[in-house]
């Protein structure tokens, strides 16, 4: 597929994405209703709901979609591993095992900021834990090492989850599952500005690796000799990727496939030049997840589906279509 | 351009024996410099070291002159194009963007290309006799194209030396021509090139200089008549060997002999 009919149906999604997600919800504001209130007339009512609900969800679920794709996509050229996802490095376990803990302690209040702290400071830990080890086993960061270690880390975190939960109630029980699969409902102004901080400066900075990357998954000896400083690209990477990844976790909880399904479809249809892949997941992570969201606030109304079960629900197919449709061709 | 190597050791980890012990070598320029040795006598550690992918133990590796550690990647990779043994590719590519690849190091990370890096590129592939396979995807490829592919890849970085670690392994006769022709070629226009090879044949044909490891040492080192030495060869490779002249071309030509006629 053409990259630039790509970029354009992805940036028309987007912006699908954006105006049936502010417009349908507990309330369907109607495109007048929209429209109105967007330009400060209209009720207050539907003001509130547009700029104080809708809008900072709306950006919170396009950075994190954008933000895990594209963690995606780099950490499967950086870890050279199809199969490598966002959290494989076992930021995921250590965001939840921070959530989980403030959430069985019953420091949760709805709207507080304790909830994203503790998660995001789990994630660091976990971070710091992979990239502690690894460095100790081999200075050049070997992948196979940091593989090992995420997962072995990961599993810890799991461990630690489910002595925590054991020793929970059930009301915090069944909280801590919710947060863990994801959810879009806390967000406010306030933490998309955050998560903005994180998620779009390092995307600048991935953009501008995207060439050393390409490099990269042909192997770091290679990438050496055709003039990549391949010690730093990984260090700045690896960096930059985590903490993205651990800002998106720590407000909108572990939400899966974004990061290993979207990567994977930009890839078949426009091949893996990362200058392409990366600025496509991106925008394609963005609109899907924004889509996630409303169908998670929609389809079963006024239930909300937690918005990993939706990603998976519509990932995986459309990705099996996709795969089997490369198979063929 | 010139390769140099001082003394040079290096161990891996914490292993108990060198990879290379005491090497000392130097390639001027314009020289087509054949690296022979048998598996495990340290051929591709001498690239990585020269390279300065791996950090010597001991002694010092030059690369024009200038230690490989003052050199930046980006800066040794416009001065010396090397193509490793083996590669694996995490996803597939085609084959006009894998040569491609060679430009980095005169785009760096931003700089689109320009007709100059065009005209690098098909030049590089018509070279290697793969302009052919241009939209080829390169997991699609045998094992000769890719090699061919990334000796183009090497050259399409348009450097003045060249490192290869045996580029003609699963090539046929005429690829295997074909590349060892090319990288003489490049050596009469002034490129020097150090090729690690095990068709010690067609390397005492093609090239001017030798260099023979055995376990990380030096065993020879010179021009033909230095190291295919029949006794040379016969302990470096524990085996036993005639060297004659070839009737055609006049180079010495190593023919490994039935053990039972030796003993």
């Amino acid at each position: 597929m053409k990259r630039s009919l790509l970029a354009f149906v992805l940036v028309g999604t987007a912006f699908l994405a954006v105006f049936l997600s502010v417009r349908f919800g507990s309330v369907d504001l109607t495109t007048h209703e929209f429209v109105s209130a967007l330009f400060g007339g209209g009720t207050q009512a539907h003001r509130d709901i547009l700029f104080h609900f809708r809008l900072p969800r709306v950006c919170l679920g396009l950075l994190v979609g954008g933000g895990l794709a594209l963690a995606g996509s780099v950490f499967q050229a950086l870890l050279r591993n199809p199969l490598a996802e966002p959290f494989i490095l076992g930021i995921s376990g250590g965001a939840a095992a921070g959530a989980v803990l403030v959430i069985a302690l019953g420091f949760v209040a709805a709207g507080s900021l304790v909830l994203p702290a503790a998660a995001f400071g789990g994630a660091l830990l976990a971070i710091l834990l992979v990239f502690g080890v690894a460095a100790a086993a081999d200075r050049r960061m070997d992948v196979r090492v940091l593989l090992l270690a995420g997962v072995v880390v990961g599993s810890f975190f799991t461990a630690v989850i489910a002595f925590i939960l054991s020793l929970s109630e059930a009301r915090a029980v069944r909280s801590a599952i919710v947060w863990m699969m994801g959810s879009l409902a806390g967000a406010d102004w306030g933490n998309v500005a955050v998560v903005a901080g994180y998620t779009l400066p390092a995307a600048l900075v991935l953009f501008g690796l995207a060439r050393a990357l390409n490099l990269m998954a042909v192997g770091e000896e290679t990438a050496a000799y055709l003039g990549t400083d391949v010690e730093r690209v990984k260090r700045i990477a690896y960096i930059v990727v985590s903490l993205m990844t651990a800002a998106g976790v720590a407000v909108a909880g572990v939400i899966g496939f974004v990061g290993l399904i979207v990567p994977h479809a930009i890839r078949l249809l426009i091949g893996s030049d990362q200058r392409f892949l990366l600025p496509l997941s991106f925008l394609a992570g963005a609109a899907f997840l924004c889509l996630a969201d409303l169908l998670a606030r929609v389809a079963l109304a006024p239930i909300e589906i937690p918005i990993g079960v939706i990603t998976a629900f519509l990932g995986v197919p459309l990705f099996l279509v996709l795969l089997r449709r490369s198979m063929t061709t | 351009m010139t390769f140099e190597a001082l003394d040079l050791a290096v161990r891996y980890g914490r292993a108990r024996r060198r990879a290379l012990d005491g090497v000392t070598m130097r390639v001027p320029k314009g020289t087509l410099y054949a690296v022979l040795g048998p598996n495990g006598s340290g051929k591709s550690t001498l690239m990585r070291a020269l390279m300065g992918v791996v950090r010597p133990e001991q002694g010092e590796v030059k690369i024009g002159g200038e230690p490989t550690r003052s050199w930046t990647r980006r800066a040794l990779a416009q001065a010396v194009g090397a193509v490793p043994q083996a590669e694996h590719l995490a996803f597939p590519l085609t084959v006009r963007d894998f040569v491609g690849m060679g430009r980095y190091p005169h785009l760096g990370p931003l700089r689109p290309e320009c007709e100059e890096d065009r005209a690098a590129i098909r030049e590089a592939m018509r070279r290697c006799d793969v302009a052919d396979l241009v939209d080829r995807d390169t997991t699609t490829l045998s094992g000769g194209e890719l090699q061919r592919v990334r000796i183009a890849r090497a050259l399409a970085q348009e450097p003045s030396g060249l490192v290869l670690d045996e580029p003609t392994a699963s090539l046929d006769i005429r690829h295997e021509m074909t590349i060892f022709r090319l990288l003489r070629n490049s050596a009469d226009r002034g490129m020097t090139v150090l090729l690690i090879t095990h068709h010690i044949n067609l390397a005492a044909r093609f090239a001017d200089r030798f260099l023979l490891l055995s376990g990380g040492r030096v065993a020879a080192e010179g021009g033909a008549g230095d190291v295919f030495k029949e006794e040379i060869l016969e302990s470096v490779y524990r085996w036993p060997v005639a060297v004659r002249a070839d009737p055609l071309s006049g180079a010495p030509q190593v023919t490994p002999l039935q053990e039972s006629t030796a003993s």
